[in-house]
């Protein structure tokens, strides 16, 4: 059980920002997994009052400030209509609503989990972090950076035109995934998203000869992404599920996934 | 600390520990109906509304809900009450010890979604868990509880 010495609802991004540079004090964002930690923080920082819980559609993209609720996200209707619904249906297997309630996009990206349904989705749009003083960076570079002590103050989705799908495999509902798999295609670039593999999630883009075949081969493109996937990914196993067997799943759920955009116009 | 917060409809001030849960703050105050149960954030039994919408105070730090509505079963008696009829005529009570929070996200299920079908019903409902029920009693509770609530029995 974690034990908080003092708690701070931080009054600026400023004040938060020097209260985080200490390695003994710890942003809040849902709580969700720092509860399950066993640490003792000197000060958790509420971010509440300074980091918007809001998402915003502008014309170009969706501003989505970091204290937004999964919930929120999966009940979007402008977020939903971008992606097919792609966003609802890697949220909506998350525990229960009452979870997605609590949990927080910018605690999702920050931690950056192995397991995060999040993470996999953002990472097939055209998503950015702004950060407080590291600016803003595409959220696959700061998918690959070190834990730091600045602040996620806004996710931003841009409005890119591409198609999307998502798809998980479960042992059981409201588990974890033993694998997830987002898809995007875009004019020039296919993008294949693998996550719970169970590392944190990789990209991977689709290869020339792929990109060659027109979008009416469904059923070809569809394979041949798929046998991409099957090569590239890198799994390993643990008590969901071995590592071979997330990398068969990978490429049915990648074909699956491809289908679902290229047969059903990407309605998830 | 102190904080002051709105507990089912009556305001509360006291001074707690800054890692005091949600969770323990309502029992503390006379709210027995939130129950500790998984502790891992899966099983719903701790299900409180916080202005309006249902979390998991198991997972909240109180100190977060300064300021705050919060409502628990205590809060709700009459609904509870109209509820928990449907689940009794179905059969659909055995040990009980899920149903405060379960009748709570039932309640908000209600409020936030209009005329859900089944899956969608089964959906809102998936962070609680029973694990004496199998569900199917408790889905057929709902149902006939909604179709009341349309005025169609």
């Amino acid at each position: 059980m974690i034990t908080i010495r003092k708690y701070v609802r931080a009054e600026s991004l400023e004040q938060a920002y020097e209260l985080n540079q200490k390695r003994t004090n710890r942003i809040l964002g849902g709580m969700l997994w720092m509860k399950m930690s066993s640490n003792t923080v000197q000060n958790v920082i509420d971010l509440t009052d300074v980091v918007s819980a809001a998402i915003i559609e502008e014309e170009d993209s969706f501003v989505i400030g970091a204290m937004t609720c999964l919930r929120a996200l999966e009940t979007h209707e402008g977020l939903n209509r971008y992606t097919d619904g792609a966003v609802k249906e890697s949220l909506r297997h998350i525990v229960g609503v009452q979870f997605r309630n609590v949990a927080t996009v910018g605690g999702s990206v920050y931690g950056r989990f192995g397991f995060s349904d999040v993470l996999t989705m953002l990472l097939a749009l055209d998503t950015y972090v702004e950060l407080y003083r590291g600016g803003v960076v595409p959220l696959e570079t700061y998918a690959e950076m070190p834990y730091d002590t600045d602040i996620i103050v806004n996710i931003i989705i841009k409005k890119t035109a591409m198609k999307t799908a998502y798809v998980s495999s479960r042992n059981t509902k409201t588990d974890f995934p033993v694998l997830a798999c987002a898809v995007s295609f875009r004019n020039d670039e296919k993008r294949v998203v693998i996550g719970a593999r169970p590392q944190k999630a990789m990209v991977i883009q689709a290869e020339d000869d792929v990109m060659k075949l027109s979008e009416e081969e469904a059923e070809s493109l569809s394979e041949l992404l798929a046998a991409q996937v099957y090569n590239q990914v890198k799994t390993s196993s643990n008590m969901r599920g071995s590592g071979e067997y997330r990398r068969h799943l990978a490429k049915v759920l990648t074909k699956r996934a491809c289908m679902q955009i290229l047969k059903e116009g990407g309605k998830n | 600390m102190l904080i002051k917060l709105w507990l089912n409809g009556e305001v509360v001030r006291d001074h707690i520990d800054p890692d005091t849960l949600l969770l323990d703050f309502v029992r503390k105050h006379g709210c027995a109906s939130v129950k500790r149960g998984c502790e891992t954030a899966n099983c719903g039994l701790c299900t409180v509304l916080l202005e309006g919408k249902p979390v998991l105070s198991c997972s909240t730090l109180a100190a977060r809900a300064e300021g705050m509505h919060v409502v628990t079963l205590e809060g709700l008696q009459d609904e509870a009450r109209e509820f928990g009829e449907f689940l009794a005529d179905q059969g659909a009570d055995q040990c009980g010890f899920c149903n405060p929070g379960f009748i709570m996200n039932i309640l908000a299920m209600m409020e936030e979604l209009d005329d859900p079908d089944d899956e969608e019903v089964k959906e809102y409902l998936a962070g609680n868990l029973c694990r004496c029920s199998g569900f199917v009693g408790q889905m057929r509770s709902i149902q006939a509880y909604m179709k009341y609530k349309k005025g169609g029995a």
